[in-house]
């Protein structure tokens, strides 16, 4: 999930962005910091995605996709602003998250944050995880997190996108105040 | 009986009229004139054997090596020019190594054979290079397919994934040997004595050389990663085969009696 406020300084560019973009069927990525930069990872990583699946024949893993984008990442760390989340579902290791804050460090996590708003809810977040929780719970720990964020931080706003990605499908929605 | 080439075969960049590439032919003669290779995909692994010809008594047993290890789930056997061999080798690690590095996961058997085929395949179509003098086999491990595999590699960057293969002298006899076999039920410890015997029967020991048997092998028991078979299992496959070739030689002779 992720809210949806793009700004150049006080001025709000785009009020209904998409910060998850999809690189694949059911891999997706959370971008944060320069929008610029997120989006040319973004669409390199698809990119190599898309070759690496045709080559092997087979929906590619999260774990590639988050190597792709760790490998970019860390490779330009001097020229890039960014800290994207990987997450995504693959038949081999279920349901995944990685987070690759601005370093280009790539770590396998339960849950991640990130983004000027994530500052504000480290306390809430830690609080309020539970491991296994079910479709519903997560969904409701997403939301109040970035509600939270969106609250307190003044780059963060808009509505709330959520998608929800399983071995049956995928699903997108947003919610409104 | 090969034609001559006659001003056709001075480069890899001259097709002839009958539409051969001669230098490539010639590079698989060096691989035909080389000593035995022998990989067959088992029901539970993949056994290659080779048949390690013995240039000098004064050479250790372990040095001159024709099996390699690519990465932990896949090894290869060489089979022709050595030294060529070894480049291939070289850069089957290199690409592995780097597919791992930037995909986050081991290089899928078929990746790595297609690249390697692209790689020996480069050095066909330049007249500045020759072709490589060697042909590879290829055991490898899919860890999403969960099966393992075996692949063929020309000096005209072909590769093949196939049941059971056999590159160099006895190549002929080895394959039809390999038919004969149940590859369905084939055990690995079973084929390695089967590739000890095909080794002992194409050896002509009047004019070849002496050889040793090397052997290495992917299966359950090695965890699925490419390792040499231990000397035991070598040294009993060694003493079947051997005593195998006896006991046939024992009924030639009774039959011949007999009539």
């Amino acid at each position: 999930g992720a809210d949806s406020r793009v700004s150049t300084g006080t001025y709000i560019a785009n009020r209904v962005s998409d910060k998850v973009s999809g690189l694949h069927d059911k891999i997706f990525m959370c971008r944060s910091g320069s929008a610029a930069d997120t989006q040319a990872i973004s669409d390199y990583v698809r990119h190599y995605l898309s070759t690496h699946a045709l080559e092997v024949g087979k929906p590619p893993l999260v774990k590639t996709a988050a190597a792709l984008a760790k490998r970019i990442c860390y490779t330009n760390k001097e020229q890039l602003l960014a800290g994207v989340i990987i997450a995504g579902y693959d038949e081999a290791d279920g349901g995944s998250v990685y987070v690759i804050p601005l370093g280009g460090t790539c770590l396998p996590v339960p849950f991640a944050i990130g983004g000027s708003g994530s500052t504000y809810i480290y306390g809430h977040v830690d609080n309020q995880y539970k491991a296994g929780m079910s479709l519903a719970e997560c969904k409701k720990f997403v939301t109040e997190a970035v509600t939270r964020a969106m609250a307190r931080d003044g780059s963060s706003g808009g509505i709330i996108r959520l998608v929800n990605i399983s071995a049956d499908g995928v699903d997108r929605e947003y919610l409104t105040v | 009986m090969a034609s001559t080439g006659a001003g056709y075969d001075l480069s890899p960049t001259t097709f002839s009229p009958d539409g051969r590439i001669f230098q490539v032919e010639y590079a698989t003669k060096a691989v035909e004139n080389s000593g035995t290779v022998i990989g067959i995909r088992c029901a539970d692994g993949v056994v290659v054997g080779v048949e390690k010809v013995m240039l000098s008594k004064m050479l250790l047993p372990s040095s001159n090596r024709r099996v390699a290890t690519v990465a932990p789930h896949c090894g290869v056997a060489q089979a022709g020019l050595a030294a060529d061999g070894r480049q291939v080798v070289a850069r089957a690690r290199e690409e592995a190594d780097s597919y791992e590095d930037t995909f986050g996961i081991p290089i899928p058997p078929k990746v790595l054979a297609q690249r390697l085929g692209e790689y020996v395949h480069y050095f066909t179509i330049h007249g500045a290079l020759r072709p490589f003098g060697a042909a590879t086999m290829v055991a490898a491990y899919d860890d999403r397919e969960k099966t393992h595999q075996l692949y063929v590699l020309e000096p005209n960057g072909v590769c093949l994934r196939y049941f059971g293969a056999a590159l160099g002298k006895g190549r002929q006899s080895a394959k039809s040997e390999i038919e004969k076999l149940d590859l369905t039920k084939l055990t690995c410890k079973e084929a390695i004595k089967q590739i000890a015997k095909m080794i002992y029967t194409t050896h002509d020991e009047s004019k070849d050389k002496p050889f040793l048997l090397e052997f290495a092998w992917l299966c359950e028991e090695t965890n699925w990663t490419y390792q040499l078979v231990s000397q035991d299992l070598v040294d009993e496959a060694d003493a079947w085969a051997k005593k195998e070739l006896e006991d046939d030689d024992d009924d030639d002779d009774d039959e011949e009696m007999a009539s």
